[in-house]
């Protein structure tokens, strides 16, 4: 039993690196990571080790951090409104066409090798709004079909769309911008 | 109809999200044969999902 619980709380670190991910207030991920471990450590009998302790871990975080922002979103006591697309008349001229088209960004693999890239990601991801922030991690990190995540955050489909496109939008501009390529760096 | 960039953009996004009609698909296929700036989007986009998953660790 002793020794469970000594390795179930060696995953708190991961687990609350985790958990800042998806959640901006550091007591609500901190309380996250609490509730997973006290849910673990009652729950020991049903991990069957099939899986490794932190997937498993990880999985009942899962739930936990969507717990939160459905708690949350229900307190907000403001409703957003149906986001407008002309906020990106900055991107595209009169007829619609980019005024800085976007670059070629190169061979993926290679690309999540370079840490630069992934902490630029990191902050970029700092600099989405809150909800916009909460709806693309819902979906890309955690993995959740759109209807879900509608529920989640109390919004219509056609809403979640728009958050996700803003959400891509505003992150791959950000990067094109902060992150200096590995193929432009000095050597 | 031509996609514009905005109009394709905002398609290709949809299309990690929904599933895209057939006209959306063969609409978006048309814009990006032709547009390299959109092409790049859709990309950078699949990029940032395959991304996202790298964070943790």
């Amino acid at each position: 039993m002793d020794e469970f619980r000594a390795r179930v709380e060696s995953e708190r670190a991961y687990l609350l690196r985790y958990a800042s991910l998806q959640l901006r207030d550091r007591h609500a991920a901190e309380d996250a990571v609490q509730e997973t471990l006290l849910a673990a450590l009652a729950g020991e009998a049903s991990f069957v080790g099939r899986s490794s302790l932190r997937t498993w871990l990880t999985g009942i975080l899962k739930h936990k951090i969507v717990d939160t922002i459905r708690r949350t979103a229900r307190d907000a006591t403001v409703v957003p409104g149906e986001p407008d697309l002309e906020e990106f008349d900055g991107l595209f001229d009169k007829r619609g066409h980019w005024q800085e088209p976007p670059s070629d960004w190169g061979n993926p693999d290679k690309t999540f090798d370079d840490k630069q890239f992934l902490a630029a990601l990191k902050a970029c991801l700092e600099q989405l709004p809150t909800k916009t922030a909460e709806a693309f991690m819902m979906r890309e990190h955690l993995g959740h079909e759109t209807a879900d995540i509608c529920k989640v955050l109390a919004i219509t489909p056609t809403h979640c769309w728009v958050l996700l496109y803003r959400a891509r939008m505003a992150l791959r501009a950000c990067l094109e911008e902060t992150w200096s390529r590995p193929w432009t760096r000095k050597k | 109809m031509i996609l514009s960039c905005r109009e394709a953009t905002r398609l290709a996004s949809q299309g990690l999200d929904r599933p895209l009609s057939f006209g959306e698909r063969v609409r978006l296929r048309v814009h990006l044969a032709v547009c390299a700036g959109c092409t790049n989007f859709s990309r950078q986009a699949e990029l940032l999902r395959r991304a996202v998953q790298h964070l943790a660790s």
